[in-house]
């Protein structure tokens, strides 16, 4: 069904993201926070990039950056050659939580955008497609307070999907879900990036996820968060879980987390 | 949290899906008793209308025989009666211990507790006049009423969102907001060409407090990540204003609109006393001139209805702007 759906979808031309010696820090009590530290790496337009790093090394940070909800302290943010200054629909951050508007529908909630670009009148009709690619066809007038949180995370997707971003930034989307819903999630996600051709930055604390799901994983070190890995992935979509390279994959990511004694 | 939950008619004799309404057929007793009451004992002086009165009471009991009858085969009208019934018997039996109380013994002396009689007459013979009264009154706060909340509204939504607003609103409402709009009246009455622009100004004034504090509380409390996500969904500072905060601080919006009304029906009656020559507050200090007590109950119980039946409408117009609410909260 997700499938015969996505094929509405038309392809887009997803950004390369370049991220130059970028540092930032937070005012903490008035003690500055270094929170990261010279940053810097590519992102090929299309491709579908994991960060993965221990708790509060900047992770979500420098997603906002790239989203252009926050400006760096140094270095430079280029989205498809230009600047990020400001936020726009053609980067789109999914959060953590779906945050949902309580007050709209489903299906409103899955508007905003459009609504907010002035082009609802004349393409509402790809609500309607998002709303049917996440599979939720049918619950369009119902409030989130009446979806389960799948659903919500869902609908969050939609909502980022229907502008057809170039750029699309996903803040751990799935760590609230149960496992069940997670994994089936995760191929959806898989189909629908392939489908529509964007760039996606995916952060996660779940090593598996990432090397599930990206073509490359960029490990974060402790804050102030600085690259310790970079590792591509060099297996074909639809991957399998069981697959002995993602096993050595996952050695080698945990080893550079600092877990490997775990394994 | 079902344990709490109050089930409709609980305690009232709910009936099983039966066809007949016992309570309500009792509820038909006591309004024949009261009748009954007026028609054979004598009062102690005369009394006017004492057989209009039996009719309009024996029509109730009457209507609550079918009623009870008809019970739950009657659909929503019985439903309605099977939730009410034990109110509509203690209202029947109220009306027979007030008869007896004033008319029958005098235990409550005339002419301050006026007999059922003298009250019928007042509204047969007097309704124009309360009604002219009561309409004046409800236009009077409807005016004002509206300006006070738009004008609250908008110095909230402004305080709420622009710095530069709340720096010099702030310490006008805090300094000016909490004084009793009816410490005004004095000046206002003075100020105002009319008694009734200077009324309208007085009941706006004493809504646009309660509704400028909680519009701004609300709007300061909207969650942060709301404007973001909207701002990378491309939303202007126009659409974040009206589409974002605003519907997010309405369920705040609405409960300044319930305190600023309440406090208006006191500036209302306050305002229509000592200078409005008109309104349900200027009747009863008309009544009270001439010492009819019998109209000055009148005046309360239909002021009474029109404060309860504003409430209960702006109660239903949240209900109908907020039905996201419901399920998020517990009304
Ligand atoms: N607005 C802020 N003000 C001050 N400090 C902040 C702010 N936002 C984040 N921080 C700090 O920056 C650090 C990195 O935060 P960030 O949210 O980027 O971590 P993260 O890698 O996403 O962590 P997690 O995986 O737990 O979500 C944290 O130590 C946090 O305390
Ligand atoms: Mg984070």
């Amino acid at each position: 069904m997700v499938a015969q759906a996505l094929k509405i979808i038309p392809q887009q031309a997803g950004s390369a993201i370049n991220i130059e010696a970028v540092s930032h820090r937070f005012d903490l009590e008035g003690a500055p926070l270094p929170v990261l530290d010279d940053i810097g790496f590519d992102i090929e337009p299309g491709s579908f990039v994991a960060l993965l790093g221990p708790s509060g090394c900047g992770k979500s940070t420098l997603l906002r950056l790239i989203a252009g909800l926050d400006h760096p302290a140094q270095g430079h943010i280029r989205v498809a050659g230009a600047e990020v200054a400001d936020p726009d629909p053609s980067r789109i951050l999914v959060f953590q939580d779906p945050t949902l508007f309580p007050w709209r529908t489903v299906r409103a909630n899955v508007a905003l955008g459009l609504e907010a670009q002035g082009t609802l009148k004349s393409e509402g009709h790809r609500v309607d497609e998002a709303i049917r690619l996440v599979g939720l066809s049918g619950f369009d007038k119902a409030y989130p307070h009446q979806l389960s949180g799948g659903m919500a995370q869902r609908v969050a997707l939609a909502r980022a999907l229907v502008n057809r971003p170039n750029v699309l930034l996903l803040d751990e989307p799935l760590g609230k879900l149960d496992s069940l819903t997670r994994l089936a999630m995760q191929t959806e996600l898989t189909r629908l990036w392939q489908q529509s051709g964007l760039t996606a930055v995916l952060v996660t604390h779940d090593v598996e996820e990432a090397l599930y799901l990206a073509q490359r994983v960029i490990v974060f070190g402790p804050r102030p968060a600085r690259i310790v890995a970079d590792l591509a992935v060099d297996l074909p979509y639809p991957r399998h879980r069981g697959d002995p390279r993602l096993a050595e994959l996952r050695h080698e990511a945990l080893g550079h987390l600092g877990l490997d004694s775990s394994w | 949290m079902a344990s709490i939950d109050i089930a409709p008619g609980a305690g009232t004799g709910a009936h099983p899906p039966g066809p007949i309404q016992r309570v309500t057929l009792l509820a038909s007793l006591g309004w024949f008793a009261a009748v009954a009451i007026l028609l054979f004992w004598q009062d102690l002086t005369f009394q006017p209308l004492v057989r209009e009165l039996a009719l309009v009471w024996g029509a109730v009991g009457g209507v609550l025989v079918v009623l009870g009858l008809g019970g739950n085969r009657l659909g929503r009208v019985g439903r309605w009666t099977a939730q009410r019934a034990p109110w509509l018997l203690a209202i029947g039996i109220g009306a027979a211990i007030w008869t007896v109380l004033t008319a029958k013994t005098g235990i409550l002396p005339q002419p301050f507790f006026p007999t059922p009689q003298a009250m019928l007459e007042v509204f047969i013979y007097d309704w124009p006049k309360i009604l002219h009264s009561t309409s004046f009154s409800v236009w009077l706060l409807a005016k004002g009423f509206f300006f006070g909340a738009v004008a609250g509204f908008l110095i909230g939504v402004g305080m709420g969102w622009s710095r530069a607003v709340s720096y010099w609103a702030t310490p006008l409402l805090r300094y000016v907001g909490p004084l009793p709009a009816t410490a005004w009246l004095p000046l206002a009455f003075f100020i105002f060409p009319s008694s009734g622009s200077a009324s309208v100004f007085l009941i706006a004034f004493s809504t646009a407090f309660p509704v400028a504090v909680l519009t701004w509380s609300g709007i300061a409390s909207v969650n942060r990540d709301y404007y973001e996500i909207a701002r990378t969904l491309g939303a202007s500072p126009l659409f974040l204003i009206l589409r974002v905060a605003v519907p997010a601080a309405l369920p705040h919006v609405f409960v300044g609109l319930f305190m600023g009304l309440s406090t208006s029906f006191a500036v209302l009656v306050v305002a229509e006393m000592l200078g409005v020559e008109a309104g349900l507050g200027w009747y009863l200090q008309w009544a009270q001139g001439w010492a009819a007590y019998a109209n000055m109950y009148a005046a309360l119980f239909v002021m009474a209805a029109m404060c309860s039946g504003l409430i209960t409408l702006l109660f239903r117009i949240r209900d109908r702007v907020l039905v996201w609410q419901k399920g998020v909260v517990r009304w």
